[in-house]
């Protein structure tokens, strides 16, 4: 059996930081993704990122994506395996995996998890239609495969998702006929909303969809007002000439291969859904399992880079790697504290607050 | 409202505007940047010292229009695209705008296009003066348009005739 001293699981943003982090201490480290290539979700961010040139703020996602590939590669004390699926954590260790086809076992003395999260579905009629899209298979499409989705799209949620992606479609030549969110306020950063509103796309909060219209395909949509108390407004609804509806209602945190390792994970809407217990090191409730990046609390990708590095960081740090890790873990931590500090960070900050840790 | 709209009022862009003197001595950078997000490019890529540096990363920037070039750095780097350059001594009906624009095709030189308010609507016309694709802008190019005076704090944006 393949044995490695620290296994990390996903490589998008958090993987790839935690990997970089480690193997920069001198840990051996197994970086595993299920997809072709390295990147996670960063390969179909198209737009500049926010945060600190520490985060690479300013540059696009796309290319943060390359210069953390790059660095991952050159690292010798990286062991890459993508197109590789893990399918399960046992108790005495042993993870098991798929890797093309062949089923295969490794054991690890750390392992930090950076799965990552999916996009929540919403109920409505007709919602099985082909033309309803999650947002980011719309960004998989069009920014990975250079397919547009078709011709004219309603977005659903103004969230910085909605928004981001709302802008892509214009870039892309796809007429986006409005943005509709159900809360009375916009949730996305509001320079993305201004951006998209430039662009003359409508936002219409306190706004839901009843109903997709088509048979075959989506030929519209109905959607309706709603009141104070998220409940429709009858007399207010209103047919749009659509052929795509678009999902952007939020991120599940994944969190199926934490429950294997018997880690506890409590329910925290503001921080995505049920979530890992977890120490300053981002160690779970289970010795040497560490969490990072959207699996730990849906956040922006800045936060989960900074998060990988901690994990990266401690997981080294308890395997007698590097020498004065505690101080660079406390820059680290010092910055991730000053990403979440503002208003925007409030929700992060309370639900870390409500997990007790 | 804005929370609602994602539109800035007259009034919060009218509170971004320099004091008189600057704004009759020569172009100014100004931010409409009105949500504390975690973000700072502009104060880091300022060569002129004009943006402040940062406090805590999500404090709104603050411009120093004293130091200010226009020389539009800040226009590129700002992944909110909330940086604009005005210059209202352009000439004496016109002012000049210097914008970021990420969309193909990228308009000419001399040519007169739509001028776009903060919704997208057309509010009148501007004259393309320059074009910026160079690769260090990363595709964040800046167009440099001239517009009337009176409709200088509307226009955000250039609409190009649908082919």
């Amino acid at each position: 059996m393949l044995h490695t001293e620290i296994a990390i699981i996903g490589g998008g943003p958090a993987g790839m930081c935690a990997a970089i982090a480690a193997a920069g201490q001198g840990a051996r480290v197994t970086l595993f993704d299920r997809g072709k290539k390295l990147g996670g979700q960063l390969v179909k961010q198209t737009h500049r990122f926010f945060g600190s040139e520490k985060e690479y703020a300013g540059i696009r996602g796309i290319d943060i994506a390359k210069i953390l590939c790059d660095e991952v590669e050159k690292n010798k004390l990286i062991d890459v395996k993508t197109d590789t699926t893990i399918l399960a954590i046992y108790n005495d260790g042993v993870i098991t995996y798929e890797e093309g086809k062949n089923y295969k076992r490794i054991t690890s003395e750390k392992t930090i998890i950076a799965t990552g999260a999916s996009e929540k579905m919403l109920l409505f009629e007709n919602n099985d239609l082909p033309g309803v899209y999650g947002a980011g298979a719309v960004q998989t499409l069009m920014n990975e495969h250079g397919i547009v989705p078709g011709n004219k799209v309603l977005m659903i949620g103004a969230g910085n998702i909605g928004l981001i992606v709302s802008y892509q479609l214009m870039q892309a030549g796809v007429k986006v006929e409005a943005i509709i969110d159900a809360s009375p306020n916009i949730g996305g950063y509001l320079v993305h909303a201004s951006k998209v509103k430039r662009l003359g796309v409508p936002i219409l909060t306190s706004h839901t969809i009843k109903r997709a219209l088509g048979k075959e395909s989506v030929e519209g949509a109905v959607i309706c007002e709603l009141d104070e108390k998220w409940q429709p407004v009858s007399g207010t609804e209103k047919e749009l000439d659509v052929d795509v509806i678009c999902l952007a209602v939020g991120l599940s945190p994944q969190s199926e291969l934490l429950r294997h390792t018997g880690c506890e994970v409590k329910y925290v809407p503001g921080l995505g859904g049920y979530v890992p217990m977890r120490d300053g090191n981002l160690q779970t409730t289970v010795n040497g399992i560490y969490v990072a990046g959207d699996t730990a609390e849906v956040e922006e990708a800045s936060s989960a880079m900074v998060e990988g590095t901690i994990a990266g960081l401690s997981a080294a740090e308890s395997l007698g790697y590097g020498k004065n890790i505690s101080e660079l873990k406390k820059s680290f931590i010092s910055d991730l504290d000053s990403l979440r500090s503002g208003a925007v960070g409030e929700k992060i900050r309370s639900g870390i607050q409500k997990l007790g840790c | 409202m804005f929370k609602k709209t994602g539109v800035a009022t007259k009034n919060m862009v009218e509170e971004k505007l320099p004091s008189k003197e600057i704004r009759e001595k020569g172009p100014y950078a100004i931010f409409e940047c009105f949500q504390e997000i975690p973000c700072n490019p502009c104060s880091t890529v300022c060569k002129s010292n004009a943006v402040k540096d940062f406090e805590n990363i999500n404090n709104i920037p603050e411009v120093d229009c004293e130091n200010c070039t226009g020389c539009a750095l800040c226009v590129s780097i700002c992944p909110g695209l909330a940086c604009f350059v005005i210059d209202e001594t352009y000439s004496d009906n016109e002012v000049l705008i210097k914008l970021p624009y990420e969309f193909l095709p990228l308009p000419e030189v001399n040519s007169i296009v739509d001028a776009l308010d903060r919704e997208g609507r057309v509010v009148g016309k501007a004259k393309v003066l320059k074009v910026q694709d160079n690769k260090k802008l990363d595709h964040t190019n800046i167009i440099t348009i001239s517009v009337p005076k009176e409709i200088f704090l509307d226009v955000r944006n250039i609409g190009l005739e649908e082919k």
